[in-house]
């Protein structure tokens, strides 16, 4: 018998006196309502923003690649700095849902959900930098190895920019079946208890027939656990090729082997802090405290406390190692064009907001603070965006060329693009609120005998009782 | 598959089921299934279920994945396609490892997870028999199949007394076929029983 139960000192991760029930009323109801004022405001804003970013876009493929301020120095600018922060961010709701589930941390049902749509969300907007990037868009198809007329000439498997190619397509792929196979039974109670024709098709559809079944469930558990076994060298895989793009160059400050340990520990960093944005106001709108707890936020920053730190890491010892290297070109890289020089201003925002500030949640009071996590939450992903862009740009505007170093700011149309992008995954993300539960209601049941407040106060009094006679008391306590 | 009989009887508390489970399977009545909204573990085992071997087929898949990427690449650089790239050698194999990774893990969960709806017949318009509206969402519903041998009056009788409540019979089709949930199929009913 299975009624095993966590210590009563560990703080629950569902509050309030909730039963099975109440769980599915809580977080199923918004989805059968009308959705608020706040709701139609957002959404409307990131429809807006995606429109216009549709136009960058098309101002883009119709006049080429010219109206973006690249210049033959600075060949990649904002386009892949915002891919790989996009991607970044992406690896936050891989990590909870699949590292921390073979972990077996309980606190990961809160908030794993909402985590792997945003990862979703960020891949389809990181995913159009590179493909955009290309200038010819309608000839993205050449980068796929497929038997061609013209030779056949394939694709170079050498190029770690083909391993992107297969990188992001898997990592998409393989977070879409993990996120939507966790949603079948969550679509099916909604299904079950619609009271509309409409719902009960739609999600008569989406659930895909699911019934319930124990021999379902066992399955089921058995395929999120293999899985998380398969995402989880995945997600640290996806940035380490990532980082490949430029470790592999022999551009001073890109050709460094510390990249992909500190590329896959930034995106973590980004990712966290970007659940933490989204959550604080899902939470706050949709009401679902006592599911996304002090508790849970306190877990994520400690989580950011420590990826911030080896991101720090990271930047010290790059900066070492270009002294120690005794390479004049990687030395003037890091001390003369990234920490001073005319885009030295950027390399200290990246400092301040990755190194310096994330430092506060050393303290209890800080972690558990909702206004101090969320105002840090954004600034992570201001320093972390930065991050990508000194990478990019500062390595790139001072080459062996002294005629040909220059400058960069972005054009509109490269504005344009990025806030599209913001705006493609604010759409999906108020989409995904309002049409899906945000969290994982079959997860948070399994979960609430073991961490639920009443089921823990309740324990104090079961227990030194054995498990037959809990069985008893709890019959008892249904039978009226 | 086909109509048959059942009796129904619904359980709030998982700490009840596992014990009426274990009197189910020792009185020797037929189990169809029991649907809980959550995994409830342990529960299969108690049921007497076997393993699933879903874990297998994946690692099939997987080694499936890696060769592919592996032959495939060989075979682009090597036979079809010579082509000298900055004079790098023809069989890299390092820089094919990040690719056959990826072919691997893409492999192994695309095929997984297809096995798993053809296993569980999952699929977007398969409709099954629900057999009490909150199965999905707070109760835990054990469902007996009457055959020729046994008395649905003694199975309702040793429900109630296993802790279960709103017992009852009901006359469902058991396995899937292609419908909606937002309309009734009295014909799917309609075929005789098949008991």
């Amino acid at each position: 018998m299975s009624l095993k139960y966590e210590s009563t000192l560990r703080e629950p991760l569902v509050d309030g006196v909730k039963d099975y029930h109440q769980v599915t009323e809580d977080i199923i109801s918004p989805i059968e309502g009308k959705p608020g004022k706040l709701w139609y405001v957002g959404f409307l804003i990131s429809l807006s923003l995606l429109g216009f970013g549709a136009f960058s876009v098309f101002w883009q493929i119709y006049f080429g690649v010219g109206v973006w301020n690249l210049n033959k120095t600075i060949g990649w600018g904002w386009d892949i700095t915002n891919f790989v922060w996009w991607v970044g961010i992406g690896h936050a709701g891989t990590l909870i849902s699949a590292i921390l589930l073979l972990f077996r941390q309980g606190w990961r049902t809160g908030v794993n959900r909402a985590a792997e749509a945003m990862t979703i969300f960020a891949v389809m907007c990181a995913g159009q930098f590179p493909i955009i990037h290309m200038g010819r868009v309608w000839m993205a198809f050449f980068i796929l190895p497929y038997p061609n007329t013209r030779g056949p000439v394939w694709v170079n498997f050498n190029s770690p920019l083909l391993w992107d190619v297969f990188a992001i397509s898997t990592y998409f792929t393989v977070s879409l079946l993990f996120w939507y196979s966790g949603l079948i039974p969550d679509f099916a109670t909604i299904r079950d208890r619609a009271k509309t024709k409409l719902r009960k098709l739609l999600y008569g559809v989406a659930a895909f027939g699911w019934t319930g079944s124990t021999k379902h469930w066992q399955r089921h558990e058995a395929l999120s656990l293999v899985l998380a076994g398969l995402s989880t060298p995945l997600v640290l895989s996806v940035h380490t090729i990532v980082s490949f793009d430029f470790a592999t160059s022999v551009i001073p400050g890109w050709h460094t082997t510390i990249f992909p340990p500190y590329f896959v520990a930034g995106a973590i960093f980004s990712g966290f802090a970007m659940v933490q944005t989204l959550l604080i106001i899902t939470r706050k709108i949709l009401h679902l405290e006592e599911y996304i707890t002090l508790g849970h936020m306190e877990a994520m920053n400690k989580v950011i406390v420590l990826t911030g730190s080896v991101v720090g890491c990271a930047y010290l010892t790059e900066l070492f190692m270009a002294w120690y290297g005794a390479n004049p070109y990687e030395f003037a890289t890091f001390f003369k064009y990234r920490a001073a020089g005319p885009l030295g201003w950027s390399y200290w925002i990246m400092m301040t907001c990755n190194v310096i500030t994330p430092q506060v949640f050393w303290f209890r009071k800080m972690r558990r603070n909702v206004m101090v996590t969320f105002v840090m939450s954004i600034i992570v992903n201001i320093g972390m965006w930065f991050e990508r862009f000194v990478i990019i740009c500062t390595s790139l505007y001072r080459d062996y060329l002294p005629s040909s170093w220059s400058y960069y700011r972005p054009s509109w149309p490269e504005v344009g693009f990025y806030m599209g992008t913001f705006g493609l995954f604010f759409t999906c993300y108020f989409l995904f609120a309002k049409y899906f539960p945000v969290i994982a209601v079959a997860e948070i049941k399994a979960i609430l005998k073991t961490s639920g407040e009443n089921f823990k106060e309740k324990m104090e009094v079961y227990e030194g009782e054995s498990a037959e006679q809990f069985a008893k008391a709890v019959h008892h306590e249904h039978a009226h | 598959m086909a109509v048959k009989n059942f009796v129904v009887g619904l359980f709030d508390d998982e700490a009840v089921l596992f014990p009426a489970v274990k009197k189910v399977r020792t009185a020797g009545y037929k189990l169809h299934d029991v649907y809980t909204p959550f995994p409830v573990h342990g529960l299969d085992h108690a049921m007497g279920l076997r393993e699933t071997s879903l874990h297998t087929a994946g690692f099939i898949y997987g080694i499936t994945g890696t060769t592919t990427a592996l032959t495939f690449m060989s075979w682009v650089f090597n036979v079809d396609w010579p082509l000298n790239i900055g004079g790098k050698p023809h069989f890299p194999l390092p820089a094919f490892i990040p690719i056959t990774f990826e072919l691997t893990v893409l492999f192994a969960a695309v095929g997984m997870v297809m096995t798993f709806c053809y296993l569980c017949q999952l699929m977007p318009g398969v409709k099954k028999h629900i057999f009490h509206p909150r199965q999905t969402d707070d109760k835990f519903v054990m469902v007996i199949e009457l055959t020729e041998k046994s008395n649905a009056e003694e199975i309702k009788r040793f429900l109630n007394e296993a802790g279960a409540h709103d017992v009852n019979e009901q006359r469902a089709e058991a396995g899937w076929w292609y419908g909606r949930y937002d309309k009734n199929d009295e014909d799917v009913y309609a075929r005789p029983v098949n008991a």
